[in-house]
């Protein structure tokens, strides 16, 4: 231990001797650290922005939308005619087992006016289960009911960002706006959800029961259709064999030929989100080994002082060696120089990393997320690198012949 | 049968030196035979042809010669930096032969003390701690390491420059430091390699003022190289080297330097 000590004290010394020379070798481990932080960082928070997004999406989620139209030829896009009725979502809902909720919709856009105030927003015409499969909340009031759905009242649960554009500082519920002129009763106000990744402002929707929408605001084109039916599987094990079941019901209740195509399209969002978080999970593992290569290189450096360092000092050693250093106080000196180095190096790399970071996401607007097993990993890793590149160095130090170390000019 | 007798000789050595003498006259250091032959691919050096010698307790020796007669070849077995093609070599009856790197560091460490022409101090780094430098290696607490230093550097009459650093100290000063150095394990010996040949004569005699004084007060066995004649004759004895073989031992009445250098 006083070994240890006193080769900890040697080395510090010379370090602290040396400072111009001992803060460029420290230079590249705190560019490696810095950068293997800020990669991790960014990365990590990207991964928790998406898995953020599937939780608010709603979990083990299905969407069936109605298919394309066909006209002249010309196919339109998904969900430009409704062939999906409302009697398809029931049949999903009974026949089907691992069905948890199923909730048809319709959507259209619409002005709301409260007073002096309007806005334009989505309106989406649903059952109240939506709520529940969407992973939204009500933070005051209350959803709409089944009785409501049932009896077509005209209610409706207002986004966030409607309330706060239409009542600014009165509380919405029990409230009466107009939807195109209709007018509903404010029963809820949701629970903030925020953007999805694409930038979408996810609080900019009112929810009114699917047949009130029918009968009230888009249901005229259509009557008795919907354009989508959301549905969601008990657990994400259901959720592949539910998919394959609805296609096959859907197509024995639309009556499709098996050489036809599909009316309908069936949409797994659970999968969509997997897959962009596996990209993300990609990303970071290439950000932060790109990051590692900058610390080897840094590691590199080190060795490369060390090796100039013993070289300079070999007089330095000699003299130790006569006055009775033991090849073991010479190796212990040398490697504990470049570990202090490439800790020290470490730690001020993941400071610099971690400002670095906040500084780059405050530009960006980047989610970030600093973990601590990624930081103390980060450390870890320069420490090992200190080990690694400083062995060789201060190996050749100790092993050096004592007169000739002496005489070295 | 020649290496036999040796043995025999050497054992009874051992034995004298087990039985306690009230006497100085003590053996510290006995040389028998010894060569050095150095290999530089197909050419060989003979560095030491055969050197015999028995250095008492509390002598100051000083070895002469000029280059390449083989006195540093000596002085570098003597201080276990360097080993003997052949021959035996023992210092207080322990012999070097055979012990390995670090063995021999620590018999460096604790048995002999080095002062060199060039000083050999660490640079940068201050009078005191070059002065507890062995004692690092020795596993000496700081407190007494401290205390102990500071001791040895009065003795060499430095009090009150202990943290002045190698390139604030003139040359005499710096060799103090380095014999302090060298005291401070307190050693069987001294080895001096040419201690005054980078110091002008003034501080020289300076300098060998301090070694007689620790030779006559403290006792220590002082080994010195010099090429300079007058600085050798502040030794009790000299002797002289020539092609690897001794070919002068005197004894001498050594020159005072008179109170140079220190309270003495």
């Amino acid at each position: 231990m006083t070994r240890l000590m006193a080769s900890f004290r040697i080395a510090l010394r010379a370090l602290v001797v040396n400072k111009m020379r001992s803060t460029l070798t420290m230079l590249g481990i705190i560019i490696g650290v810095g950068a293997v932080v800020a990669m991790i960082a960014v990365g990590s928070g990207a991964k928790q922005r998406i898995e953020e997004q599937i939780a608010s999406m709603g979990s083990n989620l299905l969407m069936v939308e109605s298919g394309s139209a066909t006209s002249g030829g010309f196919r339109m896009g998904a969900g430009t005619t409704a062939t999906l009725t409302v009697g398809d979502a029931k049949a999903i809902e009974t026949e089907i087992p691992g069905v948890k909720y199923v909730a048809p919709s319709i959507r259209g856009v619409a002005q709301l006016v409260y007073g002096n105030q309007n806005w334009s927003t989505g309106v989406l015409g649903t059952s109240p289960e939506m709520i529940e499969i969407r992973g939204w909340a009500v933070s005051s009031g209350r959803p709409f009911t089944e009785q409501e759905l049932d009896g077509a009242v005209k209610v409706c649960v207002l986004g966030k960002t409607v309330a706060n554009n239409l009542f600014a500082g009165i509380d919405p519920v029990g409230q009466v706006v107009r939807i195109q002129k209709i007018p509903f009763t404010v029963t809820g106000v949701l629970m903030p959800k925020g953007q999805t990744t694409w930038g979408q402002d996810q609080d900019d929707i009112v929810f009114v029961p699917l047949t009130t929408a029918q009968r009230q605001l888009f249901g005229q084109a259509f009557p008795g259709m919907v354009r989508n039916i959301a549905v969601q599987a008990w657990g994400p094990d259901e959720v592949k064999q539910v998919e394959t079941q609805i296609i096959e019901l859907l197509r024995q209740r639309h009556r499709i030929q098996p050489n036809q195509d599909d009316d309908f399209s069936v949409r797994n969002l659970t999968e969509m989100m997997s897959s962009r978080e596996e990209s993300a999970n990609v990303m970071s593992i290439l950000l932060g080994s790109i990051a590692s290569i900058s610390l080897i290189v840094g590691g590199i450096g080190i060795m490369n002082i060390m090796l100039v360092s013993v070289t300079e000092r070999t007089r330095e050693i000699g003299i130790r060696m006569a006055v009775g250093a033991k090849s073991r106080d010479i190796l212990f000196q040398f490697l504990i120089e470049s570990l202090i180095l490439s800790l020290a190096g470490g730690i001020l790399g993941i400071g610099i990393g971690m400002i670095g970071t906040i500084i780059l996401s405050s530009f960006t607007q980047w989610p970030i997320l600093f973990s601590p097993q990624a930081i103390f990993l980060a450390f870890f890793f320069a420490g090992s690198v200190g080990v690694f590149f400083g062995f060789y160095p201060a190996r050749k130090a100790s092993l050096l012949n004592p007169i000739d170390a002496l005489h070295y000019e | 049968m020649d290496r036999a007798g040796k043995a025999v000789d050497t054992m009874a050595e051992a034995k004298a030196r087990m039985e306690p003498s009230g006497t100085a006259n003590h053996t510290v250091i006995q040389v028998q035979d010894l060569t050095k032959v150095y290999r530089f691919g197909e050419v060989e050096v003979h560095a030491l042809r055969g050197v015999s010698l028995k250095i008492q307790r509390g002598e100051f020796l000083a070895i002469m010669g000029p280059s390449g007669s083989g006195k540093s070849t000596f002085m570098n077995i003597l201080g276990f930096l360097d080993q003997p093609t052949q021959g035996e070599y023992l210092l207080e009856g322990m012999s070097g032969a055979r012990l390995s790197r670090d063995e021999l560091a620590e018999i460096r460490n604790q048995k002999i003390g080095f002062v060199f022409q060039g000083f050999n101090l660490l640079p940068r780094t201050s009078a005191l701690e070059n002065v507890e430098l062995p004692m690092v290696y020795a596993r000496t607490s700081r407190i007494q390491r401290k205390d102990r230093a500071q001791k040895a550097l009065s003795e060499v009459g430095l009090a009150g420059r202990e943290h002045h650093h190698p390139s604030r100290l003139s040359g005499g000063e710096q060799q103090r430091v380095a014999i302090a150095r060298a005291l401070v394990n307190q050693p069987s010996i001294i080895l001096a390699d040419e201690p005054t040949g980078n110091l002008d004569s003034k501080t020289s005699v300076e300098i060998m003022g301090i070694f007689q004084r620790l030779n006559r007060d403290l006792g220590i066995t002082i080994i010195m190289i010099t090429h300079e004649p007058d600085i050798a004759f502040y030794a009790k004895r000299n002797i002289h080297f020539r092609d690897g073989r001794v070919v002068d031992d005197h004894e001498n009445s050594p020159l005072l330097a008179g109170a140079g250098g220190g309270p003495s």
